[in-house]
């Protein structure tokens, strides 16, 4: 067991756990924040992606000894009100099935937009392709990508 | 309007009893300022008393109302559609509803509370709109009497009642509490559907807010006081069975409390409990990673209780049953082997799939807080009576002191219509002594079996002269259960006509999976209606609509199993919407139909083929599942389906070694992914007032038969055998037994 100091959603943190812990574990074990998802342990679904300094990352394969200083925002950081262009996206298209992915996938969306504001379906599928929606609701992400990238078309 | 009786037999429909909580219900106040992307219980000003009118209602002094959902959330969407249901007959506004997820009860609901066969909306529709017209009615009725006036006299909408010839009204909160516990009449009047108000429109998820928050919603995410977490590990392969483990060890690792085996075996399963391990090590400590890494650490030994199966073993043991498989089902029109004989062209083809898994999104889990006789267990189940039940069986604690509450669920596709993981979490906590929540790994999940059976099959068909249809005839097998549905289309349509169900033989445990056998037969027929049409020199749409009109006109055989009319009118739809037959270079186009679970839909599916991979450019989908409840979430189930039968068709499948799944985790077993998915999805509805059908499933099978005939336009080869991005096509050449 270790003592880490962490900058959660803005918030310091602080867990005593062992070092090789994932990110999600302590997010979703020690800190109650379960809006990150668990579905497969091996970044290849992606259901587990949070923000590190902005980027988007697996935290299933991201252990706690690794974080440092870095800037962390999960789904529950995102937003004050759900009211990231991204999110109210997600709610205008009206995307979710189970829902059981879409934290991660708006997670993977906010980040890529953040560096390229005005997406092509290329760059979305590149970006994306690493979340699975086993729903099927990709036509409905895709379309609610670029909602968010241009509110007013 | 139409009438609906409220009683069965003896037994009053929705009179309130006090077990389901009649009568004034205590709440708390608050006020809220409206922030977009809040929930509507953060929006609404929560009333401070709650009147609840059935097990369906309750409304508030301020004329709030919520509905309680009563069947699981698998992604289906009934959470919401159901509640719209009620809404539209209690008549109230939609946007002052709150949806809350009803509890197993079955006095309250009165309806069957599972999500399967994508019966939800069609088994609930008469009870979700009797709800709502009693609720409406007891709040006439208290009003009558309040003004002392007749209730013809009356009326209400949108959640209002007033006088037709006065200038009096009240709302539906400030007579509610007069209104608990009216008797309903026998008898109540309905709306005919051309006077819906919210049934027919789109209403949002009524969980959208909370989805897109990251809000606590699924077993997963479920905690309660003083619970411990539990991890299990079963056998690594089909036919071996736990025998010992290295438990010193194991217990004295970081964070693990203890370590135990459990066996959920009972006497006379039900189909519900299909399962290959009942014997499992569980382990109960602090946290997950503790656990994760203990399970890392087991050293376990097994004994074999039946020889391991391969993949090689599968397709050898599927192609000799196919000749001498049991017959399990079967129907034979006119002559077939003497049309065959006589046909001027005949044709035959295999088709096969693999076994394929489940892959909910969200890995099996359940909490379980089992007490000497006692239970409570809540999480993500498409069955909670069933669990209930089995629960009771499995402990020895009668069923009314066993308590079932259902999550949000993160996907169902017919794997959590199976009650293994809530048995295993009531076993844990039993032996524990403590409240659990039990988790699998991906790789516990993806392992563990009640997979999709694999098939093959083999459809023959025969022309005469003129390129008539003359004959057909089918026989598929499965591992174990066969996918025939003998009397389903073609049947009816065809003069000779043979079909036969027949079953093989497994220890690969195997169950439901979204539209069963379904969408292999759709595939499989549709993919060989095409072939045999070409062969005829025939249009693909017009072939099958003339067989719709021999079926119609001169039915063979004294029955069939759907309407022709309505199939017949999902591919005139579909024809019209996407300008059949009018080519476009670049774009080929694939066309399949299909019947199932009560819906019917055709779908046009358009490729292009880009460095050999094939791009689905546009998806058209017409559906015939009779009044749509809730348009965009039934454009939104449809959509769902195409990406899924277009997916698993493309990609997925489970081969074994050994015993062993070769795949455990999605490095290893493809899913469909974004850059995969149709660019457009385009959904039309056959509009009638036929009364409302699921659509959980319907969407998914013509997939795999518009895919298959749409990379036949693309590449010249027909598609026989899924996944078809990997799989060969080559026919199988079947010994003649």
């Amino acid at each position: 067991m270790a003592l880490f100091s962490l900058s959660i959603n803005g918030k310091k943190q602080e867990v005593d756990v062992d070092p090789s812990t994932p990110m999600l574990w302590v997010l979703r074990d020690h800190l109650s924040l379960v809006g990150t998802k668990y579905g497969c342990g091996i970044a290849m679904c992606g259901a587990c992606t949070i923000h590190l300094n902005g980027n988007a990352v697996r935290s299933c394969q991201m252990p706690i000894e690794a974080v440092g200083e870095s800037e962390i925002t999960t789904i529950e950081g995102l937003s004050e009100s759900a009211d990231h262009p991204v999110q109210k996206a997600w709610l205008e298209v009206d995307v979710p099935q189970c829902g059981y992915c879409q934290a991660g996938q708006i997670m993977s969306a906010s980040a890529l937009l953040k560096k390229n504001p005005n997406p092509s379906d290329e760059d979305i599928d590149n970006a994306m392709s690493g979340n699975i929606c086993r729903c099927g609701t990709y036509v409905r992400i895709k379309k609610a990508i670029k909602t968010a990238a241009n509110p007013n078309v | 309007m139409s009438v609906i009786k409220t009683r069965v037999g003896r037994r009053t429909f929705l009179k309130t009893s006090a077990a389901a909580g009649g009568g004034l219900m205590i709440s708390f106040s608050w006020l809220a300022s409206c922030k977009p992307g809040q929930t509507k219980e953060e929006i609404l000003a929560m009333p401070k008393e709650w009147f609840k009118l059935n097990g369906y209602i309750k409304i508030g002094d301020n004329g709030v109302v919520t509905i309680f959902s009563p069947n699981p959330e698998i992604g289906q969407n009934v959470m919401t559609s159901m509640p719209m249901i009620v809404a539209e007959e209690l008549d109230v506004d939609w946007k002052k509803v709150i949806v809350e997820q009803g509890k197993l009860d079955a006095d309250a609901f009165k309806n069957p509370q599972f999500a399967g066969g994508s019966l939800s909306i069609k088994l609930g529709w008469d009870a979700l709109r009797m709800a709502g017209a009693a609720g409406r009615r007891m709040l006439m009725e208290a009003t009558a009497k309040e003004w002392q006036v007749e209730l013809s006299s009356l009326t209400a909408s949108d959640g209002v009642i007033k006088e037709i010839n006065g200038s009096r009204t009240i709302g539906y909160g400030e007579i509610a509490s007069k209104a608990v516990g009216i008797e309903v009449p026998e008898e109540l009047e309905l709306k005919a559907p051309k006077d819906y108000k919210i049934i027919g429109t789109s209403k949002k998820n009524v969980e959208g807010s909370k989805i897109v928050t990251g809000k606590p919603l699924f077993g997963l995410d479920f905690q309660a006081e003083g619970m411990k977490l539990a991890m299990i590990h079963h056998p690594p392969a089909f036919g071996m069975k736990i025998k010992d483990f290295n438990r010193d060890e194991i217990i004295n690792l970081d964070g693990v409390i203890d370590a135990f085996t459990i066996d959920t075996t009972t006497e006379e399963p039900v189909w519900a409990e299909v399962n290959a391990f009942n014997t499992l090590i569980a382990i109960v400590g602090d946290t997950t990673w503790q656990l994760v890494k203990a399970k890392k650490a087991l050293k376990v030994t097994y004994e074999n209780e039946s020889a391991p199966e391969s993949s090689d073993m599968h397709a050898k043991r599927l192609q000799e049953d196919l000749l001498k498989g049991e017959v399990t089902d079967s129907r034979v029109d006119g002559d077939p082997q003497a049309a065959f004989a006589k046909a001027s062209k005949v044709i035959e083809r295999t088709y096969s799939s693999p076994f394929i898994a489940h892959n909910t999104l969200e890995p099996m889990n359940f909490y379980a807080d089992v007490k000497e006789n006692s239970a409570l267990l809540i999480g993500p189940t498409q069955t909670p009576k069933t669990l209930e039940e089995t629960t009771s069986k499995l402990l020895g604690i009668p069923v009314e002191n066993i308590e079932v509450e259902m999550t949000r669920i993160g996907g169902g596709f017919g794997k959590r219509l199976y009650v293994h993981f809530g048995l295993e979490a009531a076993a844990i906590s039993k032996k524990f002594g403590g409240p659990i929540k039990m988790i699998y790994t991906r790789e516990d999940d993806m392992t563990q079996g009640t997979y999709r059976p694999s098939y093959l099959a083999t459809y023959k068909a025969g022309l005469d002269e003129n390129n008539n249809l003359i004959a057909f005839s089918v026989k598929g097998v499965g591992l174990p259960e066969g996918p025939i549905f003998p009397n389903r289309f073609p049947a009816g349509a065809v003069e000779n006509y043979s079909a036969e169900k027949l079953n093989s033989t497994t220890n690969i445990s195997t169950g439901a999976w979204r539209a069963p056998r379904s969408h292999f037969t759709a595939g499989a027929e549709q993919s060989f209606l095409d072939e045999v049409a070409e062969l005829a020199g025939k249009d693909p749409i017009d072939f099958r609509l003339a067989l719709f009109e021999k079926a119609k006109t001169s039915p063979v055989g004294e029955k069939y199993d759907y309407d022709a009319d309505r199939y017949a009118g999902v591919l005139k739809l579909v024809k019209e919407k996407c300008n059949w037959g009018q080519d476009t270079s670049g774009i080929h186009r694939g066309i399949a139909a299909y019947f199932c679970h009560n819906s019917y839909v055709a779908e046009v599916i358009d490729i292009t083929m880009n460095n050999g991979q094939p791009k689905v450019e546009k998806v058209w989908c017409a559906v015939d599942c009779g009044i749509v409840i809730n348009k965009e979430g039934a454009i939104n189930m449809i959509e769902g389906g195409v990406v899924d039968g277009i997916g698993h068709a493309l990609y997925s499948e489970l081969k074994f070694e050994n015993g062993a799944p070769v795949s455990n985790n999605f490095n290893t077993y493809q899913l469909i992914r974004h850059s995969q998915a149709p660019k457009e999805i385009e959904v039309f509805f056959v509009e009638n007032e036929i009364a409302p059908t699921g659509l959980g499933e319907p969407g998914l099978p013509p997939a795999v038969g518009a895919i298959a005939n749409a990379l036949y336009k693309a590449t010249g080869k027909r598609y026989y055998h899924t996944p078809f991005s990997t799989a060969n096509q080559e026919q199988i050449n079947l010994e003649v037994g």
